[in-house]
């Protein structure tokens, strides 16, 4: 089982919500789905679970193609929408039942059972869906989209509005399932990505920017710093200076004497910028390392610094 | 298919508007037939049902737009529709589904009536004595008649996601098909002329010829084509998400 796409386009009247995006996800890899609001995830998403057709490129779900045999890729394909939509007057159990029931599933009764323990709605089962909190709706969501036993499991922004508690708990899940199934998940959660996924795709304004492994981008993250000085007020600080180390690529200054030093490479070099200072007589009231976490990386590639 | 219009047709017990829908229908029949005065079987001395049959497409005009109102609408405003769009059912059974599920909701409020039928069957002189074929024929076309409101009903449900929208556009709908060409054909241009070819394309018509008795394959073709078109209309929407 794996999802293959390739060269997948969108149009939505004159724009372009997808421009030629292509990548593949196999069988075990949990792919973290990441980008800013309307960058075409959401898009993305709705077209492997074959709820809106692509303008052009194809996408493939275990060898079966998302527009050609739809209803079959329907079946092997489990899919959390965005807002995660649910029928607030049926009970919980009944809507399960429901759900079983449409994907034709043998035993629909014991498979609620199943879902209901696999998501932790024991204590709620009972309660009609409009009554339970949003943590329980989530579960709710997500376990209509597992009933089948999907091999592909497609989720819009799975975590969104949890407590800590329930996040934990819901990553967990996830996790787990990751473990024999094709999981895609979109996010705004950098921690999440980095304790969920093994795979990063970071996209921006309908193209992909970066498709890599969770290790390399740890390491491409952890690899570079940058410092930062704040000089006395009454220092009058030359940066031509503090240009004779190798180490420092760029100098700018953010007022109130203080300046951030762009760092080449994986170099400490706040002893030397401490001489140096001294050095020209500059006296340093604060000095800050800054790390450039996923955050920064997420914020580079698509653009929003 | 039957999931959907099972679950169709329990939501609308749940959450009691079916109760409230068939029942508001019987006690409104109920008045017209043995209440009030004008339009009362008891005082009209004549033992027929006339009266159910003549006002029922009315109060259909009404009732059935209110049950399929939520249909489409509802699901498409709550985002549900993603949900059941992608599931392994096609959009055709989806539409079937909650079709059937309307029809059996227009049972629930038809077989009561059979109390009216015994009735009046009771008082006939002597009794019994009434046009049962008539009575017969004119059941079928009222089933006829509310299945075609039912898929006027469900296609305006799917072109927005405002259920009152959705209850109004039905009701516009319903009455365009069922009376609009029985009226416009009285317009003098057309009188002695295509009048009584304006009068066929109305449900009006046929539903008139049904109540005679006669069953005629022509008027259930008509009645099935127009309920096609609509199927094929709500059909075309759906896919409209498609482009």
């Amino acid at each position: 089982m794996s999802i293959e796409v390739k060269k997948l386009t969108k149009i939505y009247g004159s724009q372009k919500a997808l421009d030629e995006v292509s990548f593949s996800v196999s069988k075990g890899d949990i792919l973290g789905f990441l980008g800013p609001n309307g960058a075409g995830k959401s898009t993305t998403m709705k077209i492997l679970a074959c709820f809106i057709p692509q303008t052009s490129g194809d996408a493939s779900m275990g060898g079966l193609d998302v527009k050609l045999n739809s209803l079959e890729v329907r079946r092997i394909v489990g899919y959390l929408p965005e807002n995660n939509p649910l029928y607030k007057d049926m009970y919980i159990k009944e809507y399960l039942f429901y759900v079983a029931k449409l994907y034709q599933l043998d035993n629909p009764a014991a498979k609620v059972r199943n879902m209901i323990e696999l998501t932790g709605l024991g204590r709620e089962q009972h309660k009609l869906i409009g009554q339970i909190s949003k943590g329980y709706r989530q579960r709710v969501g997500l376990a209509q989209a597992m009933i089948h036993n999907p091999e592909i499991l497609i989720m819009d922004e799975p975590t969104s509005g949890l407590d800590p508690n329930q996040l934990t708990e819901i990553r967990s899940v996830i996790k787990e399932i990751g473990k024999e199934k094709v999981v895609v998940f979109s996010t705004h959660i950098m921690q999440e990505v980095e304790s969920l996924c093994n795979r990063v795709v970071i996209i921006n304004k309908g193209k992909i920017v970066l498709d890599d492994s969770i290790d390399k981008l740890q390491h491409f993250s952890k690899g570079s710093s940058n410092i930062i000085l704040q000089f006395l007020p009454t220092n009058k600080i030359n940066t031509a200076h503090f240009k004779k180390l190798d180490a420092i690529s760029d100098i700018t200054s953010m007022g109130e004497n203080a300046f951030e030093f762009n760092i080449k490479g994986n170099n400490d070099v706040r002893e030397a910028l401490f001489d140096l200072s001294v050095a020209a007589g500059y006296k340093i009231i604060r000095m800050e390392q800054r790390i450039f976490s996923m955050e920064d990386v997420f914020q580079q590639l698509t653009g929003n610094r | 298919m039957w999931t959907i219009a099972f679950k169709e047709a329990s939501s609308f017990f749940s959450s009691l508007a079916g109760f409230i829908i068939s029942g508001v229908f019987l006690l409104v029949m109920s008045l017209m037939l043995f209440f009030f005065p004008d339009t009362s079987i008891l005082t009209g001395n004549y033992a027929n049902m006339d009266g159910l049959f003549y006002m029922a497409p009315t109060i259909f005009t009404f009732i059935i737009p209110a049950i399929t109102m939520r249909f489409f609408a509802e699901e498409l405003q709550n985002g549900t529709m993603e949900l059941l769009a992608t599931k392994p059912i096609s959009d055709f059974k989806i539409i079937c589904g909650k079709f059937i599920a309307g029809l059996f909701l227009i049972c629930i409020c038809l077989i009561p009536t059979i109390i009216y039928f015994y009735t009046v069957y009771q008082l006939g002189s002597p009794k019994g004595n009434l046009d049962i074929g008539g009575i017969m024929g004119s059941y079928v076309g009222l089933f006829f008649l509310s299945a075609t409101f039912l898929s006027i009903g469900i296609f305006a449900s799917s072109l927005t996601h405002n259920q009152v929208v959705a209850f109004v556009i039905g009701t516009f709908l319903c009455f365009i098909c069922q009376w609009f060409f029985l009226y416009i054909s009285k317009i003098p241009v057309f009188v002695g002329k295509i009048d009584y070819w304006l009068q066929k394309f109305g449900i009006d018509y046929h539903y008139t010829n049904m109540s005679k008795g006669v069953i005629d394959l022509k008027d259930v073709v008509y009645f099935l084509s127009v309920i096609s078109i609509f199927f094929a209309l709500t059909h075309f929407v759906l896919q409209r998400r498609k482009w």
